[in-house]
């Protein structure tokens, strides 16, 4: 049969019978299609320009190691990397020992749940703009904690709350919690309720079976929650920019300015060297035990 | 006496080693008003091997769950070795429990899942070590230690799970349907290893299971539970032979319910009538002329009545055979009597029995022994 002695529907027919036989020889088609949309995304607006920041690393003004070979020696760098580092190290410990106690209170909640996880993912609903503007009010030489402090009769002089160090950290805290609490109240959710049963049976205190099955059972949840926080707190920008003391510049605030002064090969680098760490971390965690197939339940 | 002989050197050898006894009283759980157990009281022997038999939703497992502690009764009281233990909570009240999914702990290897009770115990190391050593022998498993529970078979994690409650040596072991996740080979083979150890070790053993054929094989005494309360107590032929009401006689063993009416009383005896058929039954129970009753039989104690002679001591009405099945070792035939109730009999297969057809009108008849009023 000649193709122009084709009716139109029976193309359309034949057309089918053919779609239906890629779809049996190549069988990663449809998922191939389903996601070419925002394949074709991240390509564009993704990919590519991550693809061309590090080449600018490299090619600004001319190719060259450069950039990079001046990172050891250069003080303004290392300090700055420093603070990055140490503040999302704090901030990362600091939101562990608050969402934990959460994340169990929300895993064991029955009909308080809901109440829980709303006043959990408020933080979310809200921009970082306006959270980290609150706690200007809120921390400021005139806050609301310094005149409370005062008119408790606590201290004479207004403290040096705002544009610390601590301003930072305490306002990171607050933005990261939810990326805590969420993935250790799931894992601690996944723990069979009868191996705290048998514990208890089998002679534990509470507190012996939370350290001895719970906790240990949890580590997947710490690990991915840890990591998470880690990984967000590097990049933060807004937050120590606001609310930060002037000597407490984080590497996003660094590539910033060097934006504003035009070096754009610097700025490069310094985004790269940023995403490494975020990635050779995330590497890591997947090695680390835990965070793997350890912990699978037995059933 | 070999057995015995070897004993010492197994983790729960001290000679002195005796079962605890539990005593409950008027027992209640209620849930958001509704009650989970409803008023029960037990008194579990030192060494016994107890059952708690039901279908689900009948109580039996919280009522396991309040002797282990894992829940608080509403009213009523729970004993061990005549002490009330229900301010006890459940770390200090020294009693093994097997889960029915086992509950090992899978962040930990074979081994230091023994060793856990051991180390809540301030068990010496060295101690410990050997203590788990002779667990894993003990449940033939030497040599799993290292291994992590999910790299065992379901019948072996079900004996680590065992050792485990073992190793510390409780006097009172509870199970929870401990072999419902096993196939049947394995569970048949489990239910004598249960046996045997229960024997080996004397401790108390309280079962859970609603798997009649499990409770009949390794009881000493089952507690037929049904809709929170106990329905009758009794070694496993006594619930076999003399259920006590129409609930036991259904759910253990298979049973043939004809409903009579009283027309006379001569001594133990009692003479129902069944449509217009006359029937004896033994009675201790002082029945009015013209109550109604249900009289019971099993459908193995049934025969065609030609094999019999006629005798007092025998029931005998007349059927019709609806169907016949052929199942192995038995012929299974289910029957109609005159006044249109549903009877099955069955019996035994041979070369030499004659297989009945469908619409065979026939005789059968049974011993009065066998006959039971619930």
């Amino acid at each position: 049969m000649s193709d122009s002695s084709m009716t139109p529907s029976m193309r359309i027919l034949g057309g089918r019978r053919e779609w239906s036989r890629w779809r049996r020889d190549i069988p990663w088609l449809t998922p191939l299609l389903l996601a070419a949309p925002l394949l074709l995304y991240m390509a564009v607006f993704y990919a590519i320009p991550v693809v061309s920041m590090l080449l600018r690393s490299l090619n600004d003004p001319k190719w060259s190691l450069d950039h990079y070979a001046a990172l050891p020696s250069d003080v303004v760098f290392l300090k700055v990397l420093w603070i990055t580092l140490s503040t999302s190290f704090i901030v990362t410990l600091a939101t562990l020992m608050l969402a934990y106690p959460v994340a169990l209170a929300l895993s064991r909640a029955r009909s308080t749940a809901p109440l829980i996880l709303i006043v959990v993912l408020l933080p979310f609903w809200t921009s970082v703009l306006v959270r980290t503007y609150a706690w200007m009010v809120l921390l400021g030489r005139h806050g609301m904690i310094n005149e409370a402090l005062m008119a408790l009769g606590i201290i004479e002089q207004p403290l040096r709350l705002l544009n610390t160090t601590l301003a930072t950290e305490i306002a990171m805290v607050h933005i990261l919690l939810p990326y805590m609490i969420l993935p250790i109240a799931n894992a601690l959710r996944q723990i069979d309720p009868s191996l705290a049963l048998a514990s208890s049976g089998l002679g534990a205190t509470p507190w012996g079976t939370f350290r001895q099955v719970t906790f240990p059972l949890s580590m997947p949840g710490v690990a991915a929650g840890m990591l998470l926080v880690f990984v967000l707190a590097l990049g933060f920008y807004i937050t120590p920019a606001m609310v930060g003391g002037s000597r407490d510049i984080t590497l996003s605030m660094l590539i910033a300015q060097e934006v504003d002064q035009l070096h754009w090969g610097y700025a490069a680098t310094l985004s790269t060297l940023l995403l490494a760490v975020a990635l050779g971390l995330v590497a890591i965690a997947q090695l680390l035990p835990g965070v793997g197939n350890t912990f699978r339940t037995s059933k | 006496m070999k057995e015995a002989s070897g004993r010492s050197a197994l983790p729960m050898g001290d000679g002195c080693l005796r079962g605890a006894s539990v005593s409950l009283s008027d027992l209640e759980r209620s849930y958001g008003g509704v009650a989970a157990v409803a008023g029960v009281s037990l008194d579990i022997q030192s060494g016994e091997f107890l059952t708690l038999l039901g279908p689900s939703g009948s109580g039996k497992t919280t009522t396991l769950m309040m002797i282990a502690g894992f829940q608080a009764p509403s009213k009523g009281d729970i004993a061990i070795d005549g002490v009330s233990v229900v301010d006890t909570p459940p770390y200090r009240r020294n009693i093994g429990m097997v889960f029915q999914n086992y509950a090992l702990f899978p962040h930990l290897t074979v081994a230091e899942n023994i060793a856990f009770p051991l180390k809540q115990r301030r068990v010496p190391k060295v101690e410990r070590a050997r203590l788990v050593a002779e667990a894993l022998e003990l449940m033939h498993l030497p040599g799993y230690g290292g291994r992590y529970p999910r790299q065992l078979s379901g019948g072996q994690q079900q004996r680590v799970a065992v050792a485990r409650a073992l190793v510390f040596k409780p006097r009172l072991l509870l199970m929870d349907e401990p072999l419902g996740a096993l196939d049947k080979q394995l569970r048949e083979n489990l239910q004598l290893e249960m046996r045997r150890l229960h024997a080996e070790l004397g401790i108390t053993f309280i079962y859970v299971t609603h798997d009649q054929e499990e409770a009949l094989t390794m009881s000493d005494r089952i507690v037929v539970m049904n809709d929170g309360k106990v329905a009758q107590v009794g070694r496993p032929e006594d619930l076999y032979d003399r259920p006590c009401n129409r609930f036991v006689a259904s759910f253990i063993g298979e049973s043939n319910f004809l409903p009579a009416v009283v027309r006379g009383l001569e001594n133990d005896m009692v003479v129902a009538e069944c449509g217009g058929v006359l029937l004896r039954a033994a009675t201790s129970q002082r029945l009015a002329i013209g109550a109604e009753i249900t009289l019971a039989t099993r459908p193995e104690r049934l025969r065609f009545a030609e094999q019999l002679a006629e005798s007092d001591a025998i029931n005998r009405i007349a059927v019709t055979v609806t169907e016949s099945v052929f199942a192995g070792e038995r012929c299974r035939y289910l029957l109609k009597t005159e006044n249109g109730a549903a009877m099955v009999l069955k019996e035994v297969s041979s070369a030499t029995v004659r297989r009945r057809d469908v619409g065979d009108r026939v005789e059968i008849a049974w011993s009065v022994a066998d006959t039971i009023i619930v």
